[in-house]
């Protein structure tokens, strides 16, 4: 390129070349939020089929569960909550899928903005909606008599943990939507996914009472470390081991899905 | 090397998805302040053409500018100074038609202050500002593909694509678009244009480039094109085919013979001459036309020349993967 002579001076580019990472993804962050606002049905849908859960859980299937030593809600609200925003990580990919089939993310590419930036902001208003949707799941369990045995910064602390786990869940499912590019399939394909992620694990019931197979499963996949870390924050007992396993697992999936998504975003 | 002076340039572009060869070797230059209308039918290549010299796909060989900029050199550079619309790009359904134009104008980032005064000025440049806080979902077609072109102009950008960007509408609002377009030209933008309307291509393009199965196939002025194909084109419609191949053999040796159904179109130099000729030939023969007409060539009859069909016909889109480039390899 050295040998490369210029006719005349490309003229100065109205636009700013280059990204502004931090500002391109508080746009499109503020891109998404308004999206949610203008569609308040799918924030209501996905707090409905949580409060579901836990009606059925602490009344229908409550009574035949036996958790040594603790009431059941007490047991059952941790693994709703990590429930709750696994099942809703999915959204983001259903999103982006969205955006790349109306050809929004093609319009985005030929800006000059920063490239992680769509991403980036499809997070962080997926975790904006999470911080809301587990709020409102807060507020049932404290009205089906769940109860905290801790203290209110242990509390604290589970509350910020359940939002980091979705928020390294999103990037899973990012990738995934991205790969698939179609809304529709990207949902079909996330159940098989979600559902063994959801139910076996610790969430509605102690692993040990699960066959030995499923148990090998079970007792190492994100969301028991999850739930066993949030639960631990909310009942007492061991505490820090289960929190460094679920904060290793939070790490360890961003660290991983989040460069191959902004790679497949680049590439599509 | 020698960097292009023209505001596009694209040299030997070639690109495949998987087995199928989207593009085979497309040259073509866009001069400063003009435009350049890409024809071809579906499947053509124009859609690949328009991605790789808007940096979202990285051709497998060949090399493209964009005012001086190399397309795989410095993307950020040349999406600071282009503009994208049409068939793919698109617009957020739930975002309202000013906070659709301030996005754009944050992502291309702008002057804080400028944004609003753009997007103003913009929705009443496009005849949207009474429909300006509604959510574009809410919006007729003609409606969406402006605000559509709207985004694409709010940073100014010198050079514009525009792919196929009145496929869809009405006469009435294709009409008003093209003024806009013109507008645009006027104050010195240089557009790159896709369509399969060749009216379109005609009106606004100083120049075109026919491409068909991924191959230039003609390029030049509307009015060279048409010369290229003789000065006029006497038409003669009959009641059925066989009359037609028959009409066909009686005018043997008069000029080019096209058969299309019931009509055989003679095309000529001098028409009105030839004309006595034909009514001579055909009375003599004791044929009665249906109709006969002496017309000028347009662009559909060049193309239909060119193509062996029609504009909008034949060839198959390729699969939406394809299209978006799913296979293919995009600058980083």
């Amino acid at each position: 390129m050295t040998t490369t002579e210029r006719t005349d001076a490309p003229p100065a580019p109205i636009a700013h070349a280059g990204g502004r990472p931090l500002a391109d993804a508080i746009t499109i962050t503020w891109r998404n939020l308004v999206n949610l606002r203008r569609n308040p049905m799918l924030l209501v849908f996905a707090t409905i089929q949580p409060v579901i859960f836990v009606l059925m859980f602490r009344y229908v299937f409550g009574g035949q569960i036996n958790i040594p030593g603790i009431p059941y809600v007490d047991y059952l609200m941790p693994g709703i909550f990590i429930q709750t925003v696994t099942f809703g990580s999915l959204q983001t990919g259903v999103g982006l899928a969205d955006d790349l089939n109306k050809g929004l993310i093609e319009r985005f590419r030929s800006l000059p903005m920063t490239r992680s930036a769509v991403l980036v902001g499809r997070t962080m208003a997926d975790l904006t909606r999470n911080l809301f949707v587990v709020t409102v799941m807060c507020l049932i369990g404290f009205a089906v008599d769940f109860r905290i045995h801790t203290n209110a910064l242990a509390f604290l602390a589970a509350f910020g943990l359940i939002l980091l786990f979705s928020f390294s869940l999103s990037w899973v499912f990012a990738t995934l939507g991205l790969v698939i590019g179609d809304a529709e399939s990207t949902q079909a394909a996330s159940f098989p996914i979600l559902a063994p992620l959801a139910f076996a694990s610790s969430a509605f019931v102690q692993v040990s009472t699960m066959p030995g197979w499923l148990q090998v499963f079970a007792q190492h996949q994100p969301v028991t470390a999850a739930v066993n870390a949030v639960r631990a924050l909310c009942l007492g007992g061991p505490t820090a081991t289960k929190v460094l396993q679920a904060l290793a697992w939070c790490v360890g999936l961003v660290a991983v899905f989040a460069p191959i998504a902004i790679r497949r975003y680049r590439r599509i | 090397m020698r960097v292009s002076s023209a505001a596009i340039s694209a040299e030997d572009l070639a690109k495949c998805f998987g087995d199928v060869v989207a593009l085979d070797g497309v040259s073509l230059e866009v001069p400063r302040g003009s435009v350049l209308g890409l024809l071809g039918p579906n499947g053509a290549g124009k859609t690949t053409v328009v991605r790789i010299l808007t940096t979202l796909l990285h051709p497998d060989r060949g090399r493209a500018s964009v005012l001086g900029i190399g397309v795989a050199e410095d993307p950020a550079r040349v999406r600071s100074m282009i503009g994208l619309a049409g068939q793919y790009a698109a617009v957020d359904e739930n975002l309202t038609g000013r906070e659709n134009l301030r996005l754009m104008g944050r992502l291309t980032h702008m002057e804080p202050r400028t944004i609003a005064s753009r997007s103003d000025d913009l929705l009443g440049l496009f005849d949207l500002t009474e429909a300006a806080n509604r959510p574009v979902r809410t919006y007729s077609g003609g409606m969406r593909r402006r605000i559509d072109l709207a985004a694409a102009l709010v940073h100014q950008p010198p050079v514009l694509f525009l792919d196929e960007p009145t496929t869809g509408l009405d006469p009435r609002s294709r009409t008003d678009l093209w003024g806009v377009i013109e507008d645009l030209v006027r104050d010195g933008t240089t557009v790159l244009l896709t369509t399969q309307y060749l009216e379109e291509a005609d009106r606004l393009a100083d120049n075109m480039v026919i491409i068909d199965g991924g191959h230039v196939i003609a390029e030049g002025t509307a009015g060279a094109l048409k010369a290229r194909l003789g000065a006029s084109i006497i038409e003669i419609g009959t009641h059925d085919p066989a009359t037609a191949t028959a009409v066909a053999g009686i005018l043997d040796g008069m000029g080019r013979i096209e058969l299309e159904g019931t009509t055989a179109a003679l095309v000529v130099d001098d028409g009105s001459s030839v004309l006595m000729e034909v009514v001579r030939r055909l009375d003599a023969a004791r044929v009665a036309p249906t109709t006969l007409a002496l017309r000028e060539p347009t662009l559909d009859d060049v193309f239909l020349t060119l193509t062996g069909h029609g504009a909008v016909a034949a060839a198959p889109d390729p699969p939406p993967t394809a299209r978006r480039g799913g296979s293919g390899k995009a600058a980083p």
